[in-house]
């Protein structure tokens, strides 16, 4: 047995030992060791253990936590035994506290004190191990304690103390830079230490300081170049020799450290060349450390100012390692590879087959790597084969973070680089079919916009075919069974928007595969509300078109279905359905023009429209409507409630900044006050949580539910801010004031917008000649074919059957200069129930207050970014009383009126923190109807004489006479 | 900087484990299950190196080593060199291969806490503080040299105040 020098242990360790390794079952294994922990635990604290056996229990200890089993019952011995005097048992102690506690630790404090004897101890071995102890247990509270007696170990005689010194420094550095900010210059005055350990040590904290703050040792690039021309021309001592390479950790540190001070800089790069290249020349590229510092000089060469001369042995490194047999080498080949080309891109060109190898090697970890690469040389000449490739491989993979990023990677690609619309569309079919639940819904909204708007460029005709040939595929699609929810949406968007446009398909086609599509994912009610709203369109269209509309019986008991949903949103957009069908071609062409996802609406901010009907109003008596600042004074005065807030913060029309359709609730006032709320707006508000409320103020708790209800749907929210692209979606059946344009998709800000980048597609037709030539070459010519020189070969036939996209062959010659930037718009979100409020006639005779319309519309405007209107912000969040006080203080910006706002929240909060709703937004949901009931009983009980509650004493008074 | 060690057995048993950054108990224990379900997927003729955003968080790789029973892993982040780490390995192994004469899997879980020594002598801190197996031996023996002493002397001077009680 190898146990010598004092680390034997007992038998009855070695008996634990190796019953552990030969349990059969985790379950054994388990019950070996809690009996060990049960026995551990009662021998442990018996008084009197003798020492050396409780340096045996410890190392017990560590290694029961090593097996995943709780030991802290033992954490107070391993402390005591580090105040031992004796080194072996202090050094165990040591051992074992290292291993149990963190640095925020209760025993740490115990620890330190011994910590800083130790420190200042005669025998270095002691030191040692108190450093040792120092890297890992002293936090940021702790390092002054022994910070001081730290830096004098600098000066130390013995070496490797020095050395430790210096990394226990560089510890603290790493956890806390500011308690040694005033340190830092003993990392360059270690470098000079005449122990070449120790300078190698400092090279750690240097290599540190220097990514953050490169300018500042800008002078030392000369010593650092003289120092590692030293190392590599063996002026080390031999010991320092490693696998016949001279102190190969020490280059490959410091050559990371030049290539951060050469970064962009000719100067200090110039001074590098020789160096670098010498090692080049001089390392030993047949054991493993050599090949680590000969990859390290890539590095470098590719960091610094280039030099044509570095960068030719660099690629025959690089050439090296790509044709070698070792699966390590080729990874660091094609990772070099990656370095190489952003200096020079010609290069990959040479090492395409080696990099085709890589790509088909089984070995997943270098496949990755390589389709790194791929990506970073992706151009427009070579997109599709590349982007092909990585869906395949996305395909085959089960390894869902792996598959999103990847998935993520070829929808940027395809962004940036599409060389065609149909190919794009293509592309994204693929990506959203197998890897559709795991993309961010922003490129499904990507894809509807660049449908709705094509790709920029003025020809009508593209985009229109363009759009027949998304719709055509959608229907080849949409057959298939568990298809991702996004790229559903997507389909039943386009499909609404555009399916019967050409003509190509019938309406009654298309209406059958959406009811199919509601019907098969009938539990997913976003995907439900997406085709309901296509269904609306399409027949909004073909009213509109002024053909007969008939009905699908499937379509028609769809719509029944959803009358009677449980959702208040299919609700919805089933009756708005019901009654857009009802209305007649012209009523229709205004509400859902067709193909006006992407118009403007015009905003009338005046409310010009309005005018009218608020005088008659104001003729009848009610009263003017208050601007904002007067009434927000007042409300800073009283405490107000959510619904007031609403109120107040309605009255800002701060249209200009919504990105959602805000506005539609704004607009709501002046219908909606002179008619109700003369008296509601000052001071009534107060008393609605006491559910003392008049009768009259009922209208306003409906409304202000939905608020409270949006906080429910957080999880929903984006999927309900969707119609961003498409508002057509929540367009409601009622009339239009001036410029409506109903079911419009209005791109609400620039920064949201579609990508703005502009696009080349260049074609570049000079490929890469082939000359021997399999498969893999006609792959190779795709891939990197861009670069050559020479013409390329375009028989379109030589790709790999199918999967290689031929595109790039069959592709005309022609440089598509496609500038997107052009198309960029700037939309707001138009909001059609905001708009329907104009015409009260219309709406059925519903009260202007209908909840769903308002639901709707905070739903929609919960999509507003706090930053942009501070009181909405304060008033969508009103029930979320935990985050209250943060968000509006982050998101008010100081005006006197958002002041006071806040205040009255936190009002706000205070009361409903009393009437114990704080946490629970169910409860608060249904406190409208709790309300209501309430008022009606307490209507009732006060009819019939009787309120037994202290609120009304005076009942009580008449009662008893 | 290097994140942790690991020495484990083909069967995923944790012979050795050591994280320069504090985890608890359950997520050590969590991560060494992990890192054994990479290992374990490996194909023979593999590169030795894992991309282990997974596990460790994003930018840290793997870089193990099989030797006959066991699996020697370091885990590091983007500062370190792939290469330069499996050489790291080789240090280690090289070296325990020094200390007991022909490492086996016994060795290394009857010397527990020798172990420990020798791998804090090659890392400290999560830097790599020396590469040289000699220098490492030389070290080592020195503590081992005054352990023994320390214990003789603890041993008499317990042996005798024993006595010396009856």
């Amino acid at each position: 047995m190898g146990s010598q020098g004092g680390f034997g242990q007992s038998k009855e360790f070695l008996d634990l030992v190796k019953s552990i390794g030969e349990a059969r079952s985790k379950a054994e294994e388990d019950r070996i060791v809690l009996n060990e922990i049960e026995a551990l635990k009662r021998r442990i604290s018996e008084p009197d253990v003798p020492k050396r056996k409780m340096k045996e229990f410890i190392i017990r200890l560590v290694y029961i936590e090593m097996l995943g089993h709780d030991a802290s019952f033992g954490y107070i011995h391993a402390v005591k035994m580090t105040h031992d005097d004796n080194l072996v048992l202090k050094r165990t102690g040591y051992l074992a506290v290292t291993l149990f506690l963190n640095e925020d630790h209760d025993l740490i404090i115990l620890i330190v004190n011994t910590i800083q004897k130790d420190l200042k101890s005669d025998n270095y071995l002691v030191v040692c191990a108190a450093l040792n102890a120092v890297c890992k247990l002293i936090n940021e509270e702790t390092i002054p304690a022994v910070l001081p007696r730290v830096v004098e170990l600098l000066g130390h005689s013995k070496e490797a103390v020095r050395k430790k010194a210096i990394m226990a420094l560089h510890r603290f550095y790493q956890k806390s830079a500011s308690s040694v900010q005033h340190l830092v210059s003993n990392f360059r005055k270690k470098l000079c230490d005449n122990d070449p350990g120790v300078m190698g040590a400092t090279l750690c904290p240097l290599c540190d300081l220097i990514t953050i703050d490169v300018n500042s040792y800008k002078d030392l690039v000369i010593s650092f170049v003289s120092i590692l021309k030293q190392v590599a021309e063996h002026r080390l001592p031999r010991s320092y020799d490693h696998h016949q390479m001279p102190a190969p950790f020490i280059q490959i540190r410091l050559l990371k450290i030049l290539a951060l001070l050469g970064s962009g800089d000719k100067q200090a790069s110039e001074n590098m060349y020789t160096v670098v290249g010498d090692i080049f020349r001089k390392c030993d590229s047949s054991s493993n450390i050599g090949n680590a510092v000969l990859y390290e000089c890539i590095c470098c060469v590719s960091s610094v100012y280039p030099n044509p001369k570095l960068l030719e042995s660099a690629a025959d490194v690089v050439a090296r390692f790509l044709k070698s047999d070792s699966h390590n080498l080729k990874y660091m080949g094609i990772d070099a590879l990656g370095r190489l080309i952003k200096t020079s891109p010609e290069i990959a060109e040479q090492h395409q087959l080696a990099v085709i190898d890589c790509l088909e090697d089984p070995d997943d970890t270098l496949k990755r790597k390589t389709f790194e690469l791929l990506y970073k040389m992706t151009k427009s000449s070579n997109v599709e084969v590349i982007v092909d490739r990585m869906i395949d491989y996305m395909i085959s993979i089960n390894d869902n973070h792996y598959k999103t990023e990847i998935a993520s990677r070829c929808v940027e690609l395809a962004e940036q680089f599409a060389p065609s619309n149909h190919w794009f569309i293509q592309t994204m079919n693929k990506v959203f079919e197998h890897a559709g639940d795991l993309v961010n819904i922003k490129v499904a909204h990507n894809l509807m916009r660049l449908i709705a708007e094509g790709f920029g460029e003025d020809d009508d005709n593209a985009d229109s075919h363009l759009r027949s040939s998304a719709v055509e595929s959608y229907l080849w699609i949409i057959g298939e069974p568990k298809l991702p929810a996004v790229f559903l949406q997507v389909i039943c968007w386009v499909l609404g928007e555009y399916g019967t446009e050409d003509g190509k398909f019938s309406a009654s086609y298309i209406t059958g595969k959406l009811c199919d599509v509601a019907e098969a994912y009938s539990n997913d009610e976003t995907v439900k509300a997406y085709a309901i709203t296509a269904l609306m369109k399409i027949y909004a269209f073909e009213i509109a078109a002024r053909r007969k509309v008939d009905m699908l019986p499937e379509c028609q008991s769809l719509i029944e279905e959803l009358l009677a949903s449980h959702s208040t949103d299919l609700q919805q957009r089933a009756y708005e359905l019901q009654a857009i069908i009802g209305l007649d071609a012209q009523a229709v062409e205004i509400i859902m023009p067709s193909d006006a996802s992407c118009e403007d609406i015009e905003i009338d901010k005046n409310l010009s429209f309005l005018s009218g009907y608020v005088q008659q109003a104001l003729e009848k008596g009610a009263r003017p409507y208050i601007p904002e600042i007067e009434h927000s004074g007042m409300a800073a005065i009283s405490n107000f409630r959510t619904q007031e807030l609403q109120e107040s913060s309605l009255q800002g029309l701060r249209f200009e900044a919504y990105e959602l359709p805000k506005p539609t609730v704004s607009s709501r006032i002046p219908a909606v006050s002179p008619a109700s709320s003369t008296e509601l707006v000052p001071v009534p508000e107060l008393s609605y949580p006491r559910n003392t409320q008049k009768v009259a103020s009922l209208p306003s708790i409906s409304r202000s539910d939905p608020s409270e209800l949006r906080l429910q749907l957080d999880g929903v929210q984006r999927k309900w801010g969707r119609p961003s692209y498409s508002s057509s979606e929540t367009s409601t059946s009622s009339s239009v004031p001036d410029k409506t344009v109903n079911g419009v998709t209005k791109l609400v800000d620039a920064a949201g917008a579609i990508n703005t980048r502009t696009h080349y597609t260049s074609y570049d037709s000079r490929k890469g000649q082939v000359e021997i030539s399999p498969e893999k070459q006609k792959l190779a010519a795709s891939l990197f074919g861009g670069s050559s020189k020479t013409e390329r070969q375009t028989s379109a036939t030589g790709h790999k059957a199918g999967k290689v996209g031929s595109h790039v062959a069959e592709k005309p010659q022609v440089s598509k200069g496609v500038d997107r930037s052009a198309t960029e718009k700037i939309v707001a979100q138009p909001q059609p129930d905001l708009l329907d409020l104009g015409e009260p006639t219309v709406s059925s005779g519903a009260p202007s207050y209908d909840p769903f319309k308002q639901l709707e519309g905070l739903l929609d405007s919960s999509q507003v970014t706090p930053s942009v209107n501070h009181n909405e912000a304060g008033s969508d969040k009103a029930p979320d009383i935990l985050g209250l006080h943060s968000e509006t203080a982050g998101s008010g910006s100081g005006s006197g009126a958002d002041a006071s706002l806040s205040s009255g929240l936190s009002n706000l909060t205070i009361k409903n923190a009393h009437e114990g709703t704080i946490t629970s937004y169910s409860t608060q949901f249904s406190k409208g109807p709790n309300t209501k009931d309430a008022l009606e009983k307490d209507a009732l009980v006060r009819q019939m004489g009787v309120t037994p509650t202290h609120q009304n004493p005076n009942l009580f008074k008449d009662l008893l006479g | 900087m290097i994140r942790s060690v690991m020495v484990m057995n083909t069967q995923g048993k944790p012979r050795l484990a050591k994280f320069y950054d504090f985890q608890p108990v359950e997520r050590q224990q969590e991560l060494i299950r992990s890192v054994f379900g990479a290992l374990s997927s490996r194909a023979e003729n593999a590169s030795n190196f894992i991309e282990a955003d997974l596990i460790f968080g994003p930018g840290t790789r793997l870089v193990y080593k099989h030797y006959a029973t066991l699996y020697f892993v370091l885990i590091f982040d983007s500062s370190e060199n792939e290469l330069a780490m499996l050489d790291l390995i080789q240090v280690f192994v090289e070296t325990l291969d020094k200390c007991f004469k022909n490492v086996c899997e016994l060795d290394i879980f009857y010397n527990y806490s020798k172990m420990h020594t020798i791998l804090d002598e090659i890392i400290f801190g999560g830097q790599v503080l020396e590469t040289s197996s000699t220098e490492v031996i030389k070290a080592v023996e020195e503590i081992s040299k005054l352990e023994t002493a320390s214990n003789a002397i603890t041993l008499v001077s317990k042996s005798v105040s024993s006595w010396r009680s009856r």
